[in-house]
């Protein structure tokens, strides 16, 4: 009984982070579906997402506001703003212009970007981590007194609950709606989707967009979870996002998800059973591991070099 | 197309004012648990709203502003000029490094403790920078967890001096070759990889490598490093004030002149300055042999190259194999000139760094990367209160670089063969 308990805990545990994963590894599978490239500024937009968001809580938070979800919805809406524009700016400035080009052109350019906005936030807002207020505390308990207690807090409720909705959303969003037609069918075939008359550089946008205001859903929620944010939180997090793209499949969303979710569940349990420092070598590790044998990811399509 | 124009330019106005003026007009403050929000000062504030009108006039005019700025560069850019006589350019190049080598050997006794510490430091930067140049600029293979290598070098002399009393000069070759052969275990599973694949892989490698040094703590201290790594000696000659070594002697005694602490820091130099040109050789004449050429052939059209026979796999080995083999040189020499390590001076930053010194410098050209590796050690120095822009910067360079030329600074050139005209 103890041992499932504990089993159940990190398995809770892992499902939290690895959906916060999905959240990101969304942006950079959309981005690489279409374009190809690795946006690898993406870490930083969610960094700049959670940045946000704190400051919008502690900005209503000075002005007295104490109403939680006016809080948690203000703050997730300024963050998914500040995000996407960020997002928007980032393709236009490093990515447009070196598109088409030799593939590490635009991969050199997203690092240089990336190191750019870690330091204009470093320069902003001090290289110190800040703590993060948590704003939904409590929870429930599993187990009797004294031994192993598993607990399922709120805030992990709040999170498998806003991931899905976001995750449906953006579903609904790819199947249904005409922008969401344009963006699979650039992702199918660019060349062709512009000669049938799609703006495939507003596509592009918009992509980046949606990957940016997620990675600000993700930032706000994991901020609150984690309780602290620092100018390099997004960059593990972004590589971590990544790996979970890769192992769902790059340009697959829901590859991304099930990415984010197994590789959420291996690291809590490898911190649960092994030892917490060793968890992003298990997680670089798996990423390794997959790109050798099996480059596709679990739901990706294999790419076919044509000459 | 006016109207449509000040639409866009008012949009690109107000995006920047969003990306920049929440990040930059609030300041979070902790005091202790609690974290309050401080309006920035006004000079932030207006600098936020003139870089919004800037935006806003820059994608006005953008037409006309660009316009003008492809005239000029057409005309500053030379294109028209007659390009020197081949074997008289090779010839002037290899006086002029000649110089440039005899008075960076003489020059250190001239200056300052510090200015010597420093130029030791960008040698080492300029073997790194070098080894990095045959992985990304001439094979076109991206590794970013090139400090793994850096590491392994430096963790080797480190160890093999604290466990086994091995003196610099044993270590400097075990260091490169272990680097090297890091560089080809783990480069055999990873080079089937696609670029940007190649890319994460590396990066993940450098990042367990340096997660490993950091928890590994019974046998490289964690993250207090390992201190007390001995200097290197002139056959047998210490540079210290008392002789630690047994057998050996003081460099002092020797030669009956005064203590300098001085003297160390020079002779740190010269082998840097030793290394860093049998380097950039070695590199040279890597380059003009036919593992060289197959590098770039690969480069340029993986599918055509080995259509012509060659080995993908032989050919990006080697290319890694060697790169590694000069950061464990790289990594040695640091490891002795720090007197201290820790996985601290290993981050993905300093890889970052590293490609950074190759990109602005011009992949493939060993002048070009050579002059940014000063460059990008020296300025932040000279500049000391800028030097919490030096990240900034370098991450605004790096992608300035790529969008307008990502051939870098100074573009390799290629050694080729002109045919004569017909008379």
């Amino acid at each position: 009984m103890q041992d499932l308990l504990y089993f159940s805990q990190q398995l809770i545990n892992g499902l939290t982070i690895g959906s916060t994963y999905a959240l990101i590894a969304i942006g950079y599978t959309m981005v690489y579906g279409i374009i190809g490239m690795i946006n690898f500024a993406h870490g930083e937009i969610y960094m700049i997402g959670a940045y946000t968001a704190l400051i919008a809580i502690t900005g209503l938070a000075s002005l007295g506001v104490a109403w939680l979800p006016l809080i948690l919805i203000v703050a997730l809406v300024c963050a998914m703003i500040v995000s996407s524009a960020m997002g928007w700016a980032v393709e236009r400035v490093a990515y447009r212009p070196v598109r088409g080009r030799h593939r590490l052109i635009p991969l050199i350019s997203a690092i240089g970007m990336s190191i750019f906005l870690q330091n204009y936030v470093h320069l902003a807002q001090g290289s110190r981590n800040i703590g993060f207020p948590a704003l939904i505390e409590g929870g429930f308990q599993f187990g009797s007194d004294g031994a192993f207690q598993m607990s399922l807090s709120y805030m992990q409720i709040t999170i498998f609950v806003t991931t899905l909705i976001c995750m449906t959303a953006l579903s609904l969003f790819i199947a249904r709606s005409r922008t969401g037609r344009a963006c699979r069918a650039v992702s199918q075939d660019l060349g062709m989707a512009n000669l049938l008359g799609i703006d495939t550089n507003r596509i592009i946008s918009a992509t980046f967009v949606i990957g940016a205001a997620l990675a600000a859903v993700a930032g706000l929620l994991l901020g609150m979870y984690y309780g602290s944010v620092d100018p390099l939180f997004g960059f593990i997090a972004g590589l971590k996002a990544f790996t979970a793209a890769v192992l769902g499949g790059i340009g697959s969303i829901p590859g991304a998800m099930l990415g984010g979710l197994i590789l959420g569940v291996s690291e809590s349990m490898t911190s649960g059973y092994l030892s917490g420092e060793y968890k992003d070598v298990v997680s670089f590790g798996l990423l390794i591991l997959i790109l050798l044998f099996k480059p596709t990811g679990l739901l990706g399509k294999p790419e076919v070099e044509k000459i | 197309m006016a109207a449509q124009n000040i639409k866009h330019a008012l949009f690109c106005a107000v995006i920047t004012l969003i990306i920049s003026y929440p990040i930059l007009g609030f300041n979070l403050e902790a005091q202790g648990i609690n974290v309050t929000i401080v309006g920035a000062n006004a000079t932030t504030i207006m600098g936020v709203f003139l870089a919004a009108l800037v935006v806003f006039v820059f994608q006005l005019f953008r037409d006309s502003i660009m316009g003008k700025l492809g005239n000029l560069s057409s005309l500053s850019s030379g294109t028209h000029k007659e390009p020197m006589a081949e074997n008289k350019r090779v010839k002037i190049e290899s006086w002029v490094l000649t110089g440039i080598v005899v008075l960076a050997l003489f020059w250190p006794f001239f200056m300052s403790r510090g200015a010597v510490d420093l130029a030791t430091l960008v040698l080492i930067y300029i073997m790194l920078a070098l080894g990095l140049n045959v992985v990304v600029g001439l094979a076109g293979l991206l590794d970013l967890g090139y400090v793994a290598f850096y590491a392994v070098g430096a963790y080797t002399f480190a160890l093999l001096s604290q466990y086994l009393g091995v003196s610099f000069w044993f270590a400097l070759p075990i260091g490169a070759l272990l680097a090297a052969t890091f560089g080809l275990v783990l480069g055999f599973p990873v080079l089937r990889l696609r670029g940007d694949y190649l890319a994460i892989v590396t990066l993940g490698f450098g990042e367990i490598i340096r997660i490993l040094l950091n928890n590994w703590t019974s046998l490289t201290g964690g993250p207090n490093g390992i201190g007390g790594i001995p200097d290197p000696t002139l056959f047998g000659m210490e540079f210290g004030r008392r002789v630690k070594g047994e057998g050996n002697t003081s460099f002092h005694e020797t030669f009956n002149i005064a203590y300098s602490g001085e003297h160390k820091v020079i002779f740190l130099y010269l082998i840097a300055l030793v290394l860093a040109v049998i380097t950039a050789l070695v590199i040279r004449r890597f380059m003009r042999m036919p593992v060289g050429r197959a590098w770039e052939a690969l480069r340029e059209d993986e599918i055509a190259a080995r259509s012509l026979g060659l080995s993908r796999t032989a050919v990006k080995l080697s290319a890694f194999t060697i790169g590694a083999f000069f950061a464990g040189f790289a990594g040695t020499v640091f490891a002795s000139k720090q007197g201290f390590i820790s996985p601290e001076s290993f981050v993905f930053l300093e890889s970052a760094i590293i490609l950074a010194i190759v990109v602005l410098g011009g992949m493939g050209s060993q002048i070009g990367v050579v002059l940014a590796a000063i460059a990008v050690t020296i300025l932040p120095e000279l500049a000391r209160e800028f030097s919490e822009y030096r990240m900034l910067i370098f991450g605004a360079a790096m992608v300035l670089m790529m969008v307008w030329r990502p051939q870098g600074l100074m573009p390799m050139r290629r050694i080729h063969i002109e045919l004569k005209k017909q008379e």
